[in-house]
């Protein structure tokens, strides 16, 4: 299952990334020679075995409700390239 | 020709956790902006995220209360999207594995009982609130990372009362169990609506198309209602439906293309290894079963059966938890269950249908209502002076005896008194009393 340069403008898309034609190109080179490797692993017969999310069959690290402080709101809002009126501001999104 | 609606429901539910799902921020409403988030929340680089304990406790409640299956080992799954609501630009929620299955409600139904099958329950988070202005778009993040559930319904409803019905079921057990205050005005339960046609008696399954943006259950009514007959004049126009999503537009009372199929979202799913996977046993979930209070269903039979009250009424009171509790209330006050049953189905619900006010609005308290009535029984007003003094204490809250005292709305029950007040009625209206005897029961008015 090649990846095509279709397939990588997709999820540059998805990914809100923008690339020209020569790293579109790249991309689709890099993606294909990993993808490759990693093919690698379809080797091994998984019949029956259980997908797994952790390397450790660990279960439940659960956090009490308990109400801890927040951040200040000053403290909050630091890092936001725009803000007004204690709110973050971003370019104008309507769905 | 004839068609037939298929309709599924999708509720997102918030949980009445005091912490978000994630992080320990504060769940409560109200106070400043962003006042309420930290780096979890605000999905700030090296943040780690932790599963609140008690929203799976509340989401096994819910999984119980609405007759599913708990899944035993579930792990949380990152949805991908880019909108400004979502700080992390993914959601953790549950994909594959939803930590309840296959459940059911049963609603009235126009031909008798009918259940309406639960598809899925899963647990998420709530995305920030957004405010769009002329020079940009502004966030609030103290919702996002509220502790949700989304109730995925199967596509068993056939007419938009049913969808109705079923929406007031779930969020009546929702609230008995104390999971949610299912507030639809306030965001805590959110309806979206999945609508297609078919000519009866057809097996297929038509093009799908899903309503938001509904901000009531007459709403949601009102939408699916538009939808079917939007879809029933375009595929006899000819027209192919379009899988798309459209939004109610509550001022036009219309539906509105909002996306096609091509512009749909693909979330990308995969397993979230920040949240370490869930694993549900027995003793959990036996210890969730036993703390479940009595459901509205087990309470109807029981009203029905202890109490004596006719079907139908027990049906009605135990429609939401604040009604039972009312009626209960004034049982234990020492009510007469018919007798209160038949106040509150009739004076109580018709003056809150009438102001479009819920039973926790009611000034009163059950004592008051349990008083008038006892003043009825003694005699002491009639029962069409009862509803005037009823109306009374429902503006004011003042209990029913001061009313009766204030107003001189005392019954007069002494025989010859009302006597003295016949005769002094006839003696000025003699032409009244020469008509009455001659057949003319107009006279019957005065
Ligand atoms: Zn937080």
């Amino acid at each position: 299952m090649a990846v095509t340069i279709k397939d990588v403008e997709y999820v540059a898309k998805l990914a809100r990334l923008e690339f020209n034609e020569q790293q579109m190109q790249k991309f689709t080179q890099d993606l294909n020679g990993i993808l490759g490797y990693v093919e690698k692993l379809s080797e091994v017969d998984t019949e029956g075995v259980e997908i797994s999310i952790h390397p450790f069959p660990m279960f439940n690290a659960l956090r009490e409700d308990i109400v801890r402080p927040s951040l200040d709101r000053e403290e909050a809002l630091l890092n936001a390239p725009e803000k007004e009126d204690n709110l973050f501001k971003v370019p104008k999104v309507i769905e | 020709m004839k068609y037939e609606a298929i309709i599924g429901l999708e509720v997102h539910v918030e949980l009445a956790t005091k912490t978000k799902m994630y992080c320990s921020c504060t769940t409560e409403f109200g106070g400043d902006t962003n006042n309420h988030c930290c780096p979890v929340c605000l999905g700030l680089p090296g943040s780690l995220p932790v599963l609140n304990k008690e929203a799976v406790n509340y989401a096994i409640k819910a999984g119980l209360a609405l007759n599913c299956t708990i899944n035993k080992e579930t792990y949380m799954a990152r949805k991908n999207y880019f909108y400004p609501d979502c700080p992390k630009n993914y959601q953790i929620t549950q994909d594959e594995t939803p930590l309840c299955t296959d459940g059911y409600i049963e609603v009235a139904g126009e031909d008798g009982e009918k259940k309406i099958r639960i598809h899925r329950i899963h647990i998420e988070e709530d995305t920030g609130k957004g405010f769009h202005r002329v020079d940009g778009s502004y966030y609030d993040f103290n919702r996002a990372g509220v502790p949700l559930i989304e109730i995925v319904s199967s596509p068993d409803m056939r007419t938009p009362q049913e969808a109705k019905e079923y929406l007031e079921k779930l969020k009546a057990i929702l609230q008995y169990v104390g999971v949610s205050d299912c507030k639809m005005e306030e965001g805590s339960l959110r309806c979206d609506a999945n609508v297609s046609i078919r000519p009866e008696g057809s097996e297929e399954f038509g093009v799908k198309v899903e309503i938001k943006n509904m901000n009531s259950f007459r709403a949601v009514e009102k939408a699916i209602e538009y939808e079917i007959k939007r879809q029933i004049k375009a595929v006899e126009n000819g027209e192919d439906i379009v899988q798309e999503t459209r939004r109610w537009d509550e001022s036009r009372l219309e539906t509105v293309s909002m996306r096609s199929k091509e512009h749909a979202h693909d979330y990308r799913y995969f397993p979230d290894a920040d949240i370490i996977s869930l694993s549900v046993d027995d003793e959990w979930i036996n210890r969730v079963k036993e703390s479940l209070p009595e459901l509205p269903e087990q309470k109807k039979t029981r009203y029905v059966k202890e109490l004596g009250l006719p079907e139908y009424d027990a049906m009605i009171l135990t429609m939401s938890k604040s009604l039972a509790a009312f009626f209960e209330a004034c049982v234990a006050e020492g009510g007469n269950p018919k007798e209160v049953s038949n106040w509150m189905m009739g004076e109580l619900l018709r003056t809150l249908n009438d102001k479009m006010l819920e039973i926790d609005d009611v000034k009163f308290r059950p004592a008051d209502l349990v008083k008038l009535i006892e003043l009825i029984n003694k005699g002491t007003i009639s029962g069409t002076i009862a509803k005037k003094v009823f109306k009374e204490m429902f503006e004011t809250g003042n209990n029913p005896e001061k009313i009766v005292e204030e107003k001189g709305m005392v019954q007069v029950s002494d025989e010859g008194a009302i006597i003295e007040i016949i005769n002094k009625v006839l003696d000025e209206n003699p032409q009244s009393v020469i008509d009455f005897k001659n057949g003319k029961t107009k006279a019957m008015a005065l």
